[in-house]
């Protein structure tokens, strides 16, 4: 585990002592616990609206440069041409900033929902598009309890895009751009047991900034990207009555009666196809 | 009924008399009137809809329809897909009564409703490859590049194949006989149990796998239409979704292609619509039942004073509930007429309530709502005018509504 402290300590968004020991991240991943996923955590409190993170994804991902600002007026949407964006909502206590992308859920329904497994969770966390497997049939977006994945409608060769947590990055050795570019510290990248231990102390530590509230703790079964907020995610165009369960588990129930239905309705269809074999002539008499 | 004298069943190739190929190319001529009213609307709205087609794979799904980052899925899977399937119920119903309870008493459907729901499938669900942004990957879940096996749609997909292959099977005996050969007719036939087995099994999963779709997006539909039970509604109304259509459709083909129908099937008609007026009212009965539970089970009467709420109780009280008293009505009176009109409101119903899920009452709390281009209108209607050109194709060539020739008839 002291390895991964070490990591944590780093991405807590110090971004210019990270440098040094940028190598030992990729090599670090996950390798004391195969299932530990990495993720994000996002203060509220701590953004400034800059952009800086938009920019830097749209930097690092051969996307057009942002050219709206936060604006409490209008919401901004994720498309196929931003993979986050950050909107500005009036609250009680005035302008309050929040930053939108995929949350990397732990049991993501978009994942379940993909037929070619394109949609893939890898086993660091982050949730990625693997265009070789893709059909671009959007059960993705349908399933998707946040509306993530965006299609390229006007293109004869469409993508999803959406947020992959700069999974090219991690394998480097870097942590995601975002992370990197805020300055205000709001984003960190850690995994998850830990962000959520840094999240529990921040609100311990300061409980009349802080909704006492982990919003990804548990919202779909728990995500990759958790927010902290100094009022409730509701007021900040979030879902909060999202279930608790994972989405996949919706579709458990059916998927798991397929096997017995293949071995029961058959076996019952030739029963009855032999029960009835021999009656057939006086029915055949019956209503015609 | 006039034409009843002049009976022409189609004729098959006399394997003594002509090669394969001979009458393969003498088939391909056009049989029947050219300038009839339905082709004249249908062949314009085809020809508009294949270029409609070529601008959609050229600059992309956007172009020709409203889809949005918010509603990706439109009337080309609300209507052609989901909707189209359902109405192709007949076929497993209709195999299931007369090759596993053994009826055969409707025999004389079995033929044109396999018929009908093989071209379903083959262009409602072949309508899903217009609605793919990659096409060229169509063959990754088949060829397991990879195979994503909690995916509702992967589930579907795979079955649709397997299922239009049965389809296929149990239809083959119709061509073996157009073509004269006897001995794979033999062959074929006795593969139909097997096929028609499959078939059934196939379709109880993937009529309610349609449904276990939209499970997941549990927060984007109206909650009148999404509960955990959206599979077993979907596969109970394919019962009388498939079995309207076979009415409907039965009615129409008896008037079009009247001189293609023997004395006798015509004969018995009226009957089987009767005896199948009863089987749609149960089937009703038990959905209306259903949905009633479920309306108790999810708290609904919260919902229903809205307009989406109005809409509901219309499409629950007039097109469930109406057409299945019709039904009875029509059984119990044997009138055809109430039959009929029970079909065409049933049918309705179906469209209204799989719209409702998949269209409707999806994203239903957006303030932008999605409305079909008219682009997309005209696909639409190409897939379904293009499916009833090769029907009609098939139905003049092919002993389907007409006898079988008299040495596959000995056979049996
Ligand atoms: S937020 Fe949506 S796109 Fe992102 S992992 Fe979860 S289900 Fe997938
Ligand atoms: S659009 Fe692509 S990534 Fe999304 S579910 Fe379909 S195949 Fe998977």
């Amino acid at each position: 585990m002291g390895l991964d402290r070490r990591v944590f300590m780093k991405t807590l968004g110090l971004a210019g002592a990270t440098l040094a020991l940028g190598k030992s991240t990729g090599t670090a991943l996950n390798k004391d616990n195969p299932t530990e996923f990495y993720g994000l955590l996002y203060d509220s409190t701590r953004c400034i609206g800059c952009q800086s993170c938009e920019f830097a994804c749209a930097e690092s991902h051969n996307l057009p440069e942002p050219e709206d600002y936060p604006d409490p007026e209008v919401v901004r949407k994720m498309d196929e041409t931003r993979r986050t964006v950050v909107n500005a909502y009036t609250t009680d206590l005035g302008e309050t900033y929040v930053k939108e992308q995929c949350m990397h859920c732990n049991e993501p329904a978009c994942v379940a929902a993909c037929l070619t497994e394109a949609m893939y969770k890898t086993k660091e966390g982050p949730v990625i598009w693997r265009g070789d497997k893709c059909m671009g049939c959007r059960f993705c977006m349908v399933s998707c309890p946040f509306d993530i994945p965006k299609f390229e409608y006007h293109s004869s060769n469409p993508k999803i895009l959406k947020c992959d947590m700069c999974y090219d990055r991690l394998q480097k050795g870097e942590i995601p751009a975002c992370v990197e570019a805020c300055e205000e510290g709001a984003i960190v990248f850690g995994t998850r047991r830990e962000l959520i231990k840094e999240a529990r102390r921040r609100i311990h530590e300061n409980p009349d900034l802080y909704k006492d509230h982990i919003y990804g703790e548990h919202e779909a079964g728990g995500t990759g990207l958790l927010y902290l907020a100094p009022v409730e995610m509701d007021k900040l165009g979030f879902k909060t009555t999202l279930q608790n369960e994972s989405y996949p588990s919706l579709t458990k129930g059916f998927l798991y009666s397929v096997p017995s239905v293949f071995v029961l309705v058959p076996a019952l269809l030739l029963g009855i196809h032999e029960a009835t074999k021999n009656n057939h002539q006086t029915e055949d008499d019956g209503n015609e | 009924m006039m034409e009843m004298n002049s009976i022409t069943y189609t004729k098959s190739r006399d394997p003594k008399k002509q090669s394969t190929w001979k009458f393969l190319i003498s088939e391909l001529k056009p049989k029947g009137k050219i300038f009839t009213p339905f082709n004249i609307i249908s062949a314009p709205i085809i020809l508009l809809g294949i270029v409609l087609i070529v601008i959609r794979f050229w600059k992309g799904i956007g172009s020709v329809t409203n889809l949005t980052q918010e509603v990706p899925w439109g009337l080309w899977i609300g209507f052609d897909v989901v909707t189209g399937v359902a109405f192709a119920g007949g076929a497993y119903v209709i195999t299931f009564m007369v090759y596993i309870l053994n009826s055969k008493k409707y025999h004389s459907l079995v033929r044109v409703t396999v018929l009908n729901g093989f071209l379903a499938y083959v262009f409602y669900a072949g309508a899903l490859l217009l609605d793919l942004g990659r096409p060229w990957n169509v063959i990754n879940p088949i060829i397991g590049n990879n195979f994503g096996t909690s995916s509702v749609l992967f589930l579907v997909a795979w079955h649709f194949l397997l299922y239009m292959m049965a389809q296929l099977i149990e239809f083959s005996p119709t061509i073996a006989e157009w073509l004269g050969a006897r001995r794979a007719r033999k062959i074929l036939s006795g593969m139909t149990l097997a096929a028609v087995i499959f078939g059934i099994t196939l379709s109880t999963l993937h009529q309610s796998g349609l449904g276990a779709l939209y499970l997941m997006a549990k927060d984007k539909i109206h909650p009148l239409w999404y509960s955990e039970f959206i599979p077993l509604l979907f596969f109970v109304s394919s019962i009388f979704a498939g079995l309207s259509m076979v009415i409907f459709e039965g009615s129409i083909s008896h008037r079009v292609f009247s001189n293609q129908i023997s004395e006798k099937n015509h004969k018995s008609h009226n009957g089987i619509l009767i005896s199948l007026s009863r089987i749609c009212a149960g089937a009703m009965f038990a959905y209306f039942f259903l949905q009633i539970l479920i309306f108790i089970h999810e708290k609904r009467w919260e919902h229903l004073d809205s307009s989406m709420g109005y809409w509901y109780l219309f499409e629950m009280i007039g097109l469930v509930l109406f057409p299945m008293m019709l039904f009875f009505q029509g059984y119990r009176t044997r009138s055809i007429a109430f039959i009929k009109t029970a079909a065409i409101l049933t049918m309705i119903g179906i469209i209204v309530n799989r719209l409702n899920v998949t269209v409707i009452g999806f994203m239903w709390e957006e303030p932008l709502r999605y409305f079909p281009s008219w682009m997309e209108i005209t696909i639409t209607l190409t897939v379904i005018f293009t499916e009833i050109w090769v029907f009609r194709w098939i139905i003049r060539r092919m002993p389907v509504l007409s006898d079988s020739p008299a040495w596959a008839q000995k056979g049996e």
